[in-house]
Formats: structure tokens, sequence, C-alpha cells
């Protein structure tokens, strides 16, 4: 009954977005994507990581890239280049999105307050894509770390995310439920 | 009177007492005790007064099922009414007030209802709402209003918090019984994830009162041990004070978690609300026992058997002295047992069978205790408690035998298992014939959607008694949830052991509904079966001889199990009477439907996290925090806050929207629009498919220039409009309206998804990647010169032009377009630079007056240039044609999305309301819908309409209202006076005019 129930929130700032659409069971896409970004495109509901880098399945044509903000740029340009005439679509979404990380002892009950996903451990882990709802918006959630969920929403909900995030982190909630 | 005992009371800490107040009066009670034991214990039998004749009611049950002592707890901002004492965890401090009486709980002038009562029968309301019907607004209604009704609503905002939580498990056990532990063990063993919840703050159910043995060892020690087991378990989470409310399709089920109900504490949330996704559900949820119907069984005293002898075992409660025990069964013995066990008398025990022969009643009969078989209660003494019953033959009419003097009877008519679960999502019960009962049925269980069971009962719940029976039961039920969900291999080869059990053996019981069977009318009118809602043998057998011969009829025409209490205790004796009064057996008359909840949940953990500021999430715009603080009128559009105008100090909303319009339109005026739907439409065959998309040609369209488009939906109706912009080859940048940007981009979706699945296409929402800010007005050109970095004349940005480039360092899209009429640029910049875009064009354009406008001087400007908005002159009847927008809608195109249907005939009607300008003759404003008069009324009686006012503004531009509207051949009868209706308030004259108000020539914006 000791354990803290104190999960920590926290925007993710400077983070680059690029969303990707192509054919991602396609070779020469997958190949050009891994040669322009240095990492493998992601099985289904699967994130691949390298360094602050990864990407994250969204839908059988559609990734997400995550880099650094000032790595936006040349990434769309060497996106570009790498997959040439092929049927792709490479956009910059960095403004469109916020990324929050939700860490410490009872990150997963917190999230599992507002989201139908799964998040016992061993339902969900690193390595793990899931897009879902949180309460009433869109989110999608992964793992850097065993210890960390990090999610992303859009922008104009922002402040509903904060608020929905705060409440659930609130003192006094915990469950004490996941096995972790 | 009602005591607590020198000892016993296995719940009870008498170390540690608890003040509470009930009434105001200040009382005593111990941890461990519930409301009504607390109450029992301080000497108040007396806990409320009945719904319709304000009868005193005292507690009947321990458990879930109470139907009488219903408490509004708290005040202020934690007052919530129409809690069970039963089920209410006595804390320190606790407030409770009884409900329902005036002046006061011991002196209630509504009693008189009950002397009434012969007046108000079933069907009361049905009948006099027909006749005679000026009785209802001056007599019954004020009356009843008066009398009725339990307790009051919360005055105050609740000051608590609550929460939901999402949980999968293989496998929910509802009910932390011995069955529930005991498949809980069983399933648990094959590895399966399990969840057992438990409503109440104790396992183990019934059992450590019932007795016998179980391996061996009393039920509370096999319980004790049965939990270390369960918590050691990596497999399982155990949950108390956790009700299963509801079960569901597709494994969902809900349970409802009191957290702090029995400790408050401001910090935690009061309660949980778990939303589970299970494989398979146990529903190990006990049975309830029912009540027996004689006459005066509501008088407060009389209690179910199992009441008394957990309040006298749990709590160390005597209800009285003498408890007089009547019974068609042999488990009521126990009860008589239990209170002999405490030292209590037990004058009698009145079992309406022939004989009672079991080891039960022989016992009992071994203490000395006179049994009298074949009697019954020919009815109860006392007024506002039980002072005495007399007694009667079963088979006869209710002739005195002999009068017992008494201070409690406990009752006891036999067991129904809760089956609500299992018939929430479409279990089907079978009545039992032996134990006269609804019972789940096996073979119909509700279905998942492989078709398979995924529901399964468990113990008492299944529809079985005896101790043994119930181990068993509940061994094989969770072995079997885990076969289903997969586990079984572990299961078949090391399956869970079913402990020894020893119980005595329990006779058959007989069927008792009436008591005696042969009691008269005035008896009948005085044996309750539902108490909460105040329904009588004789309401139902009434209802029986008016035609109800459906047993939910029945149930909405006397009101039977429609408290809130949903009929726990009443259902199976009201249907036994129901039959009995149609000569039909008990199953062909069936139950009314089982709906979640189980019992009433709080709204507040319902509505969970989702109040306040997160009751729904609203959208903001980069822009969000300055329109706030400058004066935003916020509105509605979608999930959007927009600002309606922004107000100074001092300002009508009209006087704001004035200002904006005349600013916007003499200087310059500044339009948040980033709320614009911006969809990138990407790839080899983006043309093709945005050709049939809109009803215009956009595959023509050159890179750099825009066009206004529209869309129609398949049959024909004008669904979304906007401006496209060609960026490259493959590139188009798709502008929707605020509300239909997530819409068309699932538009555009679903049909490359599952119809042109052949198209190379890739649509992108970028809605959110941009702040879009709008420049309008005679300065325009001025404000973006002074910001610097790009070439925003005439000719390098021509009219329906974009163009990449940067202003005041940042980087941004172009797009010369307008919806007022005015000199107009529209700037997308990444919407991390929105903000400081909108403060350096605030800052550069001040010396030139700019003024920030909201969504109403937007809608003025473009009324007044007659530009159509959708959802103003669209309602989703209407076609680009009747907005005269034929030049918007390509004839060379072979087809487009909505073409077809547009040929219809009736889309094809000279007939069909067209577009029009009105002005009214005395400048006025039109109400907003209101119609365009005809001649003569239609086949309705109605006035005939020859249309209707789509947009309505008063024009500060123009000093005058105006309006577009819809007009049976109106784009023919230009300057023709119609009459329009005032909505009831009259008519006013208005001419027909050209919808295009303002600079008809467009020189405004062509500069």
């Amino acid at each position: 009954m000791s354990e803290a129930y104190e999960p920590h929130v926290a925007e993710v700032t400077g983070q680059g977005m690029l969303t990707l659409r192509a054919d991602l069971s396609a070779p020469e896409i997958t190949a050009a994507i891994q040669s322009a970004t240095g990492l493998a495109v992601p099985q289904p509901r699967q994130i691949t990581s390298d360094a602050d880098r990864s990407l994250a399945w969204m839908s059988s044509d559609e990734a997400m890239l995550f880099c650094p903000r000032a790595e936006i740029a040349s990434l769309l340009v060497a996106l570009s280049d790498a997959l040439g005439e092929a049927f792709a679509t490479c956009v910059d979404v960095s403004d469109a999105r916020r990324v929050y990380e939700i860490s410490g002892p009872g990150a997963r009950e917190c999230i599992a307050k507002l989201t139908p996903a799964p998040m016992a451990p061993e339902r969900f882990g690193p390595g793990e894509m899931r897009r879902t709802r949180l309460a009433q918006v869109a989110t999608a959630l992964w793992m850097p770390a065993p210890d960390q969920v990090r999610l992303m929403c859009f922008r104009s909900v922002a402040q509903y995310v904060e608020d929905l995030l705060a409440v659930s982190a609130k003192p006094g909630g915990a469950l004490r439920v996941f096995a972790d | 009177m009602s005591t607590r005992l020198a000892k016993g009371g296995r719940l009870i800490d008498r170390t540690a007492p608890l003040e509470f107040s009930f009434n105001g009066k200040r009382l005593r009670g111990y941890k461990g005790d519930t409301l009504a034991s607390a109450l029992l214990g301080s000497g108040q039998i007396l806990m409320g007064r009945s719904f319709k004749y304000h009868r005193p009611r005292g507690v009947v049950a321990s458990g879930a099922e109470e139907p009488n002592a219903l408490m509004t707890l708290g005040k202020g901002a934690t007052l919530e009414p129409n809690q069970r004492a039963t089920t209410t965890e006595l804390y320190e401090g606790l407030e409770a007030r009884s409900q329902n009486h005036w002046p006061s709980l011991e002196f209630d002038v509504g009693a008189i209802n009950s002397k009434l009562s012969k007046y108000l029968p079933a069907g009361f309301y049905y009948k006099t709402f027909i006749h005679p019907r000026p009785l209802w607004k001056h007599l019954f209604e004020p009356v009843i209003r008066r009398s009725a009704g339990l307790g009051p609503a919360p005055t105050e905002r609740d000051v608590d918090r609550y929460e939901h939580f999402y949980w999968h498990t293989d496998i929910l056990i509802v009910g932390g019984g011995v069955a529930g532990l005991q498949a809980a063990l069983s399933a648990a063993a094959t590895g399966a994830q399990v969840t057992l919840i438990e409503q109440t703050a104790h396992w183990g159910g019934r059992a450590p009162v019932d007795g016998g043995t179980i391996g061996g060892q009393s039920p509370a020690a096999w319980i004790t041990g049965a939990l270390e087991t369960l918590r050691s378990a990596r497999n399982v989470t155990l949950r108390s004070r956790t009700m299963g409310a509801g079960v569901y399709d597709h494994g969902y089920a809900l349970a409802y978690e009191r957290i702090t109900d029995h400790a408050p504490d401001p910090e935690a949330p009061r309660h949980r609300l778990w939303r589970i996704r299970a494989k398979q559900i146990v529903t190990a949820t006990g049975a309830i026992e029912r009540p027996l119907s004689f006459a005066g069984n509501d008088l407060p005293g009389v209690m179910l058997a199992s009441a008394v002898r957990d309040y006298a075992v749990n709590q160390g409660i005597s209800p009285g002295d003498r408890t007089v025990v009547v019974t068609n069964n042999d488990d009521a013995y126990r009860t008589a047992l239990a209170l002999l066990e405490a030292g209590l008398s037990v004058p009698a025990v009145l079992d309406a069978r022939d004989a009672a022969t079991g080891p039960l009643p022989e016992a009992v009969r071994a203490r000395g205790v006179p049994i009298h078989c074949g009697t019954g209660i020919a009815t109860t003494l006392g007024k506002s408690r039980v002072t005495g019953v007399t007694t009667c033959l079963q088979v006869g009419e209710g002739a005195a035998l002999e009068t017992i003097h008494c201070d409690c009877v406990a009752m006891s008519g036999g067991w129904s298992p809760v089956v609500h679960l299992w018939s929430h999502c479409g279990g089907k019960l079978s009545w039992d014939t032996e134990r006269l009962c609804f019972k789940p049925d096996p073979a119909k269980a509700p279905t998942g959607a492989d078709g398979l069971p995924f529901v399964l009962p468990a113990g008492a719940a299944s529809g079985i008694s005896h101790l043994a029976a119930v181990l068993t039961d509940a061994t094989e039920a969770g072995a079997l949830a885990a076969r289903r969900v997969g586990t079984e291999d572990m299961s078949s080869a090391h399956p869970h052991p079913v402990p020894d059990v020893s119980a005595p053996q329990e006779s058959a019981i007989a069927p008792v509904w009436l008591m005696p069977q042969g009691a008269s009318i005035e008896k009948r009118g005085k044996m309750w079966l539902d108490y909460q809602n105040d329904v009588k043998v004789s309401d139902v057998q009434l209802a029986a001889r008016e035609g109800f011969e459906s047993v939910e009829h029945t149930k909405r025409y006397t009101t039977l199990g429609m408290a809130t209490d949903q009929g726990k205790l009443s259902n199976i004796n009201g249907l036994a009477v129901l039959a009995g009064a149609l000569d039909a057996d008990i199953p062909d008359v069936g139950t009314t439907t089982f709906r979640p909840p189980y019992t009433p949940i709080s709204i507040g953990a319902i509505a969970g996290e989702a109040r306040a500021e997160i009751f729904q999430p609203l959208r903001h715009t980069p822009m969000h925090a300055w329109n706030d603080a400058n004066g935003a009128d916020w509105e509605p559009v979608g999930q959007w806050r927009r600002p309606y105008c922004y107000l100074q100090p001092g300002e009508t909303q009209d006087e704001a929207v004035a200002r904006e319009v005349l600013a916007t339109r003499n200087a310059v005026g500044l339009l948040d629009a980033s709320t614009l739907g911006k969809l990138l439409v990407r790839g080899p065959d983006a043309g093709v498919f945005l050709d049939r998309l809109y009803t215009n040609m956009m595959s023509s369209l050159k890179p750099g220039r825009c066009r206004y488009g529209l869309m129609c939906n398949d049959n024909g109706f004008l669904m979304d409009d906007g401006v496209v912009a060609r960026i490259d080859a493959q590139s188009f940048l798709c502008h929707t309206t605020t509300g239909g940007a997530d819409h068309i981009h699932q538009h555009m979706e679903e049909w490359l998804q599952t119809e042109w699945w052949d198209l190379k296409v890739h649509v992108v929402n970028l809605t959110e990647q941009f702040a879009q800010i709008a420049v309008v007005g005679p300065q325009a050109r001025q404000v973006l010169s002074a910001l610097g970095g790009l070439d925003v004349s005439a000719e390098a940005l021509p009219f329906m032009g974009w163009v990449d480039g940067t202003l005041a360092g940042h980087p941004v899209r172009v797009y010369r377009i307008s919806f007022s009429g005015e000199l107009s640029y529209e700037i997308a910049v990444p919407a991390d630079q929105g903000r400081t875009l909108w403060d350096k064009i605030l800052e550069i354009g001040a010396p030139l007056g700019i003024t920030p406008y909201g969504t109403e001087a937007l809608h003025v400007l473009r009324a007044e240039k007659g530009f159509i908005m959708i959802g103003d002159e669209t309602d989703g009847t209407v076609i680009p044609q009747d907005l005269g927008l034929d030049w918007a809608i390509s004839k060379k195109k072979e087809d487009f999305l909505g073409k077809r249907a547009q040929s219809r005939s009736h889309m094809a009607d000279p007939n069909r309301w067209k577009l029009v300008g009105l002005e009214t003759l005395d400048a006025s404003v039109l109400p907003d819908g209101a119609y365009v008069l005809g001649e003569g009324e239609n086949a309705n009686g109605q006035r005939v309409t020859i249309g209707r006012v789509t947009s309505t503004y008063r024009s500060p531009t123009l000093k005058r209202g105006i309006a577009m509207g819809l007009v049976l051949h109106g784009p023919d009868r230009m300057g023709e006076i119609v009459e329009i209706g005032l909505l009831g308030q009259g008519q006013v004259k208005a001419r027909i005019v050209d919808p295009v108000f303002y600079d008809k020539a467009g020189e405004k914006q062509n500069v």
C-alpha cells in the first residue's frame, strides 16, 4: 500500500514530425525509407527507434517519423531523393500535433483512466504503437522506455489533453493493479 | 425495540465507536456497522416512509435489495438522496436523514393517503388522466406532487471527483462469496488472468453467517485461506466495494467502485467506474430472499429471515427480544438458531408446509421452540411497528388461531438467484419447479460476436443452494471459463480440487404466494409486494382483472418493480400473484426485463473525468489566448471556439459587429481563419480525383492559382465549399469549411479506400499545421507590404493567386482570395509561429486602424456580397442550382458526385425555391427562418408558404436589414413585393432583389 501514485506529465518540446504516406508493404518503399531515415519500417502497431528518431506505424499506408525539429528539412529532402518517382507523400506536420510524456509511479494507471487501450505491462510495452483515444479525443501511445509513456494529440486539443492528464495524475487515485 | 447485544458481531470492532447523526439526532455505532445496523443498534427501527401512502417503514433487508431504508446522506455539495442504509458503511460524522415525510418521520400528515388507498388503486393515473380531466389540474396533481417523491435533489455542485478505469481481463468474476472465491481459485489455477469483484467490503458472502464447514474448516477460516492464495497469485486482481453493474455486448462490463464512501477523503476520487473487457464473465452473484405476502407484512419489525440473522451474527444486533419466524422452507430455521444462539427468544416458527422434518427444523425443535406446521400469519399487529401476529391455517381464509406477541417477524418465502447480470446481455431463464425460482438456462447463455457463450453463472446464482453443490458448481464454472479463454491445457492437467463440504440437507420448499392462500380481499389489500412503490397483492390482481395479461404491462400499470430497487424483492412474488390471477403457470407469465445497472450508480461515476473544463474537448487556434484576452465573445463552431465578435468595454454585440464590419470595409480587418479545413490532396491522380469530388473542373487549375469549388454528396445536395489551390503538378490544397474539415477528409478517404482504390492519391489533413490569418480591406496590401519580404502587388499576386515566401521573417503561403468582397489576403503560417505573426500584423496595422473581427462580421461581410454559407443557405436539402451556382457546375465533365442525382425530376423541377436577396420596405431586419407567405391555406389548415429566409443581418455598410432567402420562382420575380411572416408577430413586406447588395461590379477586390 505504500507505493506512491505520482505520475509526472511533461510536454515534449522540439519534436519534429513527418507524415509519410506510401504503401508500407512495397519493398522499394521500405528500402527508400530506411535509407533516408536510418530506421526500419515498423510492422503493424509497432514503432522502431534509433537514438532520437522513431518511425511509427499508423496504418498500412501511413507512418509517422519523429525526429528533432532541426532535422525536418533535411529529412524531407532525403526522403524525396530516396523515394524518387514512387507514389509517396511526405509532409511536415510538426506544428499540427503535441507530444506529452508521462513517467513515474502510476504512469500506466494514469493513462488507463483515459484510454480504452490495454495498458497492462503484458499487453503494452516499448516497441508498440497504439492509435486510440484519450477520453474524447484521438491519440496515439507508445513507450520509449519501460517506465515512460508518450502520447500525441492534435494541437487544437492540447489544453484539453493537459487538463485531462492533470486530473488523471492527481494524488489519491492509485489503483496498484498493474504488476510492474 | 431493537438493540445492540452485549457480545457478538463478527464484523464490528467494539473498540472503534463512531458517531453519526440521524435526522439531527446524534447516535453511536461501531466500525464495521452499516448505517442500517447502527440505527437498529440505536433502537431506531423506523427508517422511512413509503412513496405513495407514507406508511411507516423499517429496514427489511441487509443488502443491496433493501427497498425501505433509503436515506439522504450529507448536505450541500455532498448531498445524495436515496442511499440504501444497508449498503452504506458507517463512518465518523456521517449525516443521514430519512425521506418522504412531513413534518417528521414519527408524525406524517401524508399517511392519510393510506386511509385513501382504496381511492388510489392500480392504474389510478391512467384512469384519471382520461376522465375526469379537470380534476387532474386542480385536485390530483397538486396532492400527488405534494405527497409523492423520495429524497431531494442536490442543489449545489458536487465537490467530489470521479473517474473511469479501463481494464482488460481474461475472466471477470462478479461476486466475492464462497462461490466467487472458489471460481477464482479454479480459473486462476489454469494461468488465466482473473479479476474478482465484490460489492461489499467483506469477502465470503453469506457463508460465515449460514454455517457449515468447507475443507474441514469454518467458512470464515476457509475464506481467509482462499484470499491468501488469490492475493499471492500474480494473475489475480481482487477488488472489494466494487459492484458488477452491467454486462454488455462483446464481453464489456461495468463495475462501480465506491472508493471513499466509507471513509471520506478529499484527495481521492469518490467513485470509479471500471470499464472492463473480459473474455468470459462468471456471475457468482448469489441469491436474494423473498418476502411472504401476508397482511401487514410491511410493518416495521417485519424483516427477511436472512437479514435478521445477518444483523445478529455480523453486527451483534437484537432485532427484538421475541422473534416469530414464518417460512415455507428450511433455510429460515437458521435464523431461529442464530437468535437462540444470541440468547434471544423465538416464541414460534410458523411453517406454511404440512411438515418440517429436516435437520434444521429438528435442531430448532430440539431447542424447545414450538413449530406450527400448515400455519401462517393472518395479520400482524401494531401500528408503527410490529407488536405481535395472529396465526391462521395456510389452507384457509385467515380465521385467527392464536395471537403471539413479538417485536420482530422473520419471514422467508424462498430464494431467488440474482440473475440480473446473466440477463443483461440476453441470457435466458428457466423456471425451477422444485426450488421455485427463475435460474439461468445454460443452454441459452448470452453470446459474443463468435456466437459462443461469454457469461456463465456460479453457485447460488445458478439456482442451487446447498453449500456442497455451490462449491462444486463454482469449481466447474471457473474451469469452464478458463477452458473457453483457452487455458484449458493446464486446467485438465491440474484441475482445481473441490473442497469437502458439510452442511445440513434441506427439504423442499412449498409454493406460498399468498398467506393464507384463500385470503380475503381486505387482507390482500394489506399484503405488500413492492414496498417502495406501495404495490399490493390486490393491485396486481386488479390489473389482471382489467386485462393486463403481460407482465410488462402489469408492471407499468401498477408500478410493480419500477422503484429504485427495480423489484429485487417484489418481482417474483408479483408475477406469481399475476400468474395466479390469470390461472397461468409462472414461467408462462415470465419476468420483466433486467436492465443495467444492478443497483443505482452515481451520475458522477458515469461522467468520470468529463466535467467543468473537460466536459468536452474545446479546440483552440494558435491565437486563442490573444482572442480570449481581447474581448472575444465566444461562439461554438463544431468543437472549436471562435470569437463571434471582440467586445470593447461598454460595447454591445451589435455595436461590436458594426464597428468590425465598417473598419474592414473602410480600412483593414483581421480574421483568425485558422479553423478552416486544409486538406493536401497529392498524387498522380489528384486532378482526376478532385474532378470527381467537386462539381466544377479542378484538374485544369494551373499551379499558383486558386478556384472556388462546390462539393455535393451522392444525392446531389450541396455538402461543402471552399477554395482549392493548385500547388504543383501532383498537389492541391483544398480548403473546407470549419465544420467540414474532418467530415470532408473522411469523405475523401472513404471514396479512395472503398470505391476508387485504383487512384493514386494521398490525402493529408493539414488543418492544424497552419495558422491562417486573413488581412482584409482597402489597406490590406499596405499591411502586407509593411511586414516586408514579399511582393504583394496586383501584378505579382493577382486575385485568385497564391505565392510562397516570407513575411516579417516567417515562412508563409499567401492566398489572394476574398470572402468579403474586399482586397484580401489569407496568410498560412506554421501554427507555432501563428501567434507571433498575428501580433506583428496587429502592431504594423495599428496606425491604419487594423481591427480584428469575429464570425458575425465575417457573416455580414459575405452576406452583403451575396456569398452563400454552408449551413445557412444549405441544410442538406439544397442543391447548387437552388443557389444560382450553375456557373460552378461543369457541363464538360463526364461525371462527378451528385451529377446523376441532380438530373432527377424533383431536382430539375422549376418549382424548387431559389436564392434571391430580400429587402424589407421599412429597412427592418427579418427574423431568421421566417417564411415567405403565399395565398390561402394548405390541406392541414396552415398558411401556404412560398419561400424562407436563410440569412438575415443588419448591414452596417448599407444601414438597413438585408437578407437572403429561397423563394418560389424567385430569380424571375426581381422587384416584386412579397409578404414575410414574423413568426406569429404579424408580417412585413419585402422586395425581391439581387442577392449581391454591395459592390455588384466587384471593384473593391479588383485592385
